[in-house]
């Protein structure tokens, strides 16, 4: 199969040199190219929903910190529903809710894998383009719908929806239980099966292209590990997307046709309503079946992202390659079967809790290989401390502090008292909102240039942007974590109604200051992205003297990627200061091989 | 006042952020003008790394210092003991690892930055290495996994055994409700679709039901210390959690099912309120709601510590105030506060 498909990939490179006219739509709208789609998916996913997402977050740290107090930006971005400035109950839920969908969904699974997967996938296989373009243009449409669905909901009457973004029923299914829970909830079921429609394609394309368009040489053991990453968490996402997606059709069906799957023996408002025999509790296994894996579709593109920037920067090979690849698909493997670590006190049986404590902390094996691989990658390295090498090396350090933070909460017993209150909000920010983000920075600051026809951003203003970040980023939750030890329960709107919680509200302070000066950040980060969009220096071809072919490939973006023949590889991706037996560099006076450099005389392949 | 202080804040951060964009220009001067990072950077960034070590060492002395003491006290119930010892087992690794992991990455992270000229070591592989790493985790995982398990089965495991009082917590949007089990110990039926808002029977409870006869429904929790209960939760619309953190116990409440917990209150809330710990935060509390008081803010009369049962789940608008007092007290007050206590029949009888 591989072989007919290498042979077209030759045929197409001979027929580089007549290109259909390419007109405005076709190259900036309703483009089929990768490098074109995955910047439509970095500037929707990520800037755009990142933005309003980040944003929301910092509305309602401001409501936590100071709450009940009046501020005139309330008034001015929610309109009635801060009457007088003072932020409405209903509206903090919404806020938290369409926050955790938009950072979890829209931009750390789309954002991340969409932007990252197209631009990588065909570069650093060898390929021309997608396995299938079309579909690939269908897939970043049906984001784009998604989101606007989504977004379009926070302008309804009655607000967006505000059952948190696990969206569990009855709360979620009766329109009397609050008032997110009517057209607000339902355009986020139309927006999020929209949203699923996008990723399968998507991930599908992914899958596809990454077992078949590989060029010449490139066996899945040369594979860097960013398409290993990518890859295995494409399969993940056509794993586990369509069991939510039967969650919401079946959320749906109990909400406007009367069935009851997930709904019984409810009285509400005054009223018996007719639902029997359904359980909310098939409902959570169903949301997290994807919501698990979930995590990691989000995290593993961050952690390929940081392999290969960490590996260039430090100028050194990956440590454990294939230890790598044993753990990216052992965390996937066993990121399907923890799903119940969620509902250890929802009611189902407690020897299924037991299971799940056991396949939960199982995957503290494979996550803390990797923690001690990047470790080992950092020593006796030559490293160079650009941006993107301080957010792997940030990723690695609040993926160690949010990790290990696991052990307590994937621990049936010990989750009891922790659950559901800001410990977990504390955890999962650190160790996958957190650490993807930092993956989607490194990313950013590392692939600029290839997505931007050789343009480079500031770094000094990367450095800014880092380490101010950074900070923050341990400011905000590292206490958060003792606000939940006291036993403050998350999505409160606020906690003066329990005395016992009243000396935290000084930490509540430190948080939300941090939380405005992060905020900031961003937009230093955002202004030097725009800046260097149009005026950004124009860095040499291979900026960071890496090995991987994408930097093989023109400044200019061509359709085909390569002009010419497409190269072939001889090597894996990690040849950094390789030497000989002399103690010298392979090739006299550089400290890198690229991929596609055939081995020299006695030269051996490594045995990674 | 708030809202100046922000934009002073903002101000300064401005400020900072166009200082240190200076400060880094000024240090490459020298340098060629380019957007990749050359040694001065590698210098200055590697020192930062060491210095971010430092701060997060801090921030987390900080917090032991400053917020260690606002964590909940001690386990009030017999079984929450056992889950603080594995608690501080499992923090004291976690704290170990991550003193240690973080040391390494950004010690390396400085050491090892980069120079012009500097040769990497080509590491890639190393075998052994990988067994020790693999092999700890699996090591130290495995015990507390057991350990982990050992306690969930105890602590899971409902029975009659040690006559356990019955009582029924139920939930709904936004408050709680409890019903005792009586003389016999067994709660009545009851269903919502039995719920009859005119004649107060606001659980739904079965009135031809002998045993609902007895049962008590009460809006304030009183337990006998050292006793065990067996909870019943229930929830009439949306879920909910029982969460009572100083029990070490938690359970959602979900509409159409009867979940359950268990434990056994070891301290009373007199004799917790008489707990140094307790006595310092009651009284750091009360100078914070005095100032609170001064200032005209509703609701900031002094506080005594009492036990809660907290909503943990979200459930709608009111969700952040859906509460309802603990008190744990000796058998006999117990007792005595249950016989004053109308029974289900006779808050029937009254109504008609």
């Amino acid at each position: 199969m591989s072989a007919t498909a290498h042979a077209h990939i030759e045929d197409h490179a001979d027929d580089h040199g007549h290109h259909h006219k390419e007109t405005f739509v076709t190259k900036y709208i309703f483009s089929q190219d990768h490098k074109m789609i995955a910047k439509q998916y970095l500037i929707t996913g990520v800037l755009f929903m990142g933005f309003i997402g980040i944003a929301m977050s910092l509305l309602f740290r401001m409501q936590l910190a100071w709450p009940g107090e009046s501020f005139s930006v309330f008034e001015a971005l929610l309109g009635k529903w801060a009457p007088g400035g003072v932020m409405d109950a209903d509206i903090y839920l919404a806020l938290v809710t369409i926050h955790g969908t938009i950072m979890v969904f829209f931009v750390l699974t789309a954002g991340l894998s969409g932007t990252f997967s197209n631009l990588l996938i065909p570069l650093q296989i060898g390929a021309r383009d997608m396995a299938s373009g079309f579909l690939n243009m269908v897939s970043y449409w049906l984001f784009f719908i998604s989101c606007v669905v989504m977004l379009s909901s926070l302008f309804i009457e009655a607000g967006p929806a505000a059952a948190g973004w696990t969206i569990y029923p009855p709360l979620s299914a009766l329109p009397m239980a609050q008032p997110g829970s009517g057209l607000g909830m339902t355009l986020w079921l139309v927006a999020m099966a929209i949203f699923i429609a996008s990723s399968l394609l998507g991930s599908l394309n992914y899958i596809v292209t990454v077992i078949n368009l590989r060029t010449k040489g490139m066996s899945m053991t040369r594979l860097p590990l960013t398409i290993w990453a990518f890859f295995v968490t494409a399969i993940i996402g056509v794993v586990s997307f369509p069991v939510l997606l039967s969650a919401a059709l079946l959320l749906i069906m109990d909400r406007s046709f009367g069935t009851s799957f997930f709904l019984s023996d409810i009285f509400i408002q005054g009223e018996v309503l007719h639902y029997q025999g359904g359980s909310p509790v098939l409902y959570e296994h169903l949301f997290w079946f994807l919501g698990h894996p979930e995590v990691y579709i989000v995290l593993l593109p961050a952690l390929g992202i940081t392999s290969e920037v960490m590996s260039t920067n430090a100028r050194k090979p990956i440590f454990g390659y294939r230890a790598m690849i044993a753990s990216i698909i052992a965390i996937a493997f066993l990121s399907t079967i923890v799903w119940g670590h969620h509902m250890f006190i929802s009611g189902m049986n407690p020897f299924l809790g037991s299971v799940f404590t056991f396949t939960t902390l199982l995957i503290a094996i494979p996550s803390a290989v990797k923690a001690f691989n990047y470790i080992t990658t950092l020593w006796k390295g030559n490293l160079q401390l650009n941006p993107a090498m301080l957010f792997s090396i940030g990723l690695v350090s609040t993926f160690i502090t949010g990790g290990l933070t696991g052990i307590i909460l994937g621990d049936s017993t010990l989750d009891i008292n922790v659950h559901d209150t800001y410990f977990v909000v504390a955890h999962f920010h650190l160790v996958m909102g957190i650490s993807a983000l930092y993956g989607v920075f490194a990313g950013i600051y590392h692939w600029f240039p290839k997505m931007f026809e050789g343009k480079m951003m500031n770094k000094n203003l990367g450095y800014v942007h880092f380490w101010i970040t950074a900070i923050c980023a341990y400011g905000v939750f590292f206490p958060m974590h003792f606000v939940g030890m006291a036993g403050v329960p998350r999505r409160y709107y606020e906690n003066t109604a329990f005395p016992m919680f009243d000396e935290l509200t000084d930490v509540q302070v430190l948080m939300t200051v941090f939380a405005l000066i992060a905020g900031l950040a961003q937009l230093v980060f955002l202004g030097n992205f725009i800046y260097s969009m149009f005026y950004g220096k124009i860095g040499p071809k291979n900026p960071w003297k890496s090995n991987t072919l994408e930097w093989t490939t023109p400044q200019e973006h061509v359709h085909g990627n390569w002009p010419g023949a497409i190269p072939h590889v001889y090597r894996w991706a990690y040849d950094y200061s390789k030497t000989g037996e002399d103690g010298e560099y392979v090739i006299p006076g550089q400290d890198f091989i690229p991929q596609n450099v055939p081995l020299g005389d006695n030269e051996e392949e490594e045995n990674h | 006042m708030t809202t100046f202080l922000i934009l002073a804040v903002l101000v300064l951060v401005a400020i900072a952020i166009w200082q240190m964009t200076k400060i880094f220009e000024l240090s490459q001067i020298k340098a060629v003008n380019s957007q990749i990072a050359n040694d001065t950077d590698n210098k200055y960034n590697g020192y930062l790394l060491f210095l971010f070590l430092i701060f997060i060492y801090g921030i987390t002395i900080f917090s032991f210092w400053k917020y260690g003491k606002m964590l909940l006290p001690e386990a009030a119930s017999a079984h929450g003991a056992e889950y603080d010892n594995l608690m501080l087992v499992s923090m004291a690794i976690i704290f170990f690892v991550q003193t240690i992991t973080q040391a390494l990455l950004h010690y390396f992270g400085y050491k090892y930055r980069g120079e012009q000229g500097k040769k990497a070591l080509f590491y890639a592989d190393n075998d052994k290495l990988e067994f020790i790493w693999t092999i700890i985790p699996v090591i130290v995982l495995a015990g507390l996994i057991l350990w982990g398990l050992y306690t969930w089965t105890s602590i899971m495991d409902i029975n009659d055994e040690d006559d356990p009082i019955v009582v029924e917590l139920y939930a709904q949007q936004f408050n709680w409700t409890a019903r005792y089990a009586g003389a016999d110990n067994v709660l009545g039926d009851a269903n919502v679709r039995m719920i009859d808002i005119d004649r107060a029977n606001i659980l739904g409870v079965d009135e031809s039901d002998d045993y609902a006869k007895d049962d008590i429904i009460v809006k304030e929790l009183h337990l006998p210390v050292g006793r065990k209960v067996n909870f019943k939760m229930r929830s009439q619309d949306v879920l909910h959690s029982a969460y009572m953190p100083h029990f070490r116990a938690q359970m959602n409440c979900v509409p159409g099912m009867i979940t359950q917990f268990s434990f056994t209150p070891s301290i009373t809330t007199a004799d917790m309120r008489n707990k140094p710990e307790i006595i310092d935060k009651v009284k750091r509390t009360n100078t914070i709601r005095a100032e609170k008081a001064a200032a005209g803010v509703e609701n900031s009369d002094p506080w005594e510590f009492d036990y809660i049962l907290l909503c943990n789940k979200i459930c709608g608008k009111s969700h952040y105030n859906m509460q309802m007092k603990i008190i744990v007290e000796e058998e006999e007050d117990y007792n005595k506060w249950l016989a004053e206590q109308q029974t289900f029949s006779q808050s029937m009888a009254s109504v008609q």
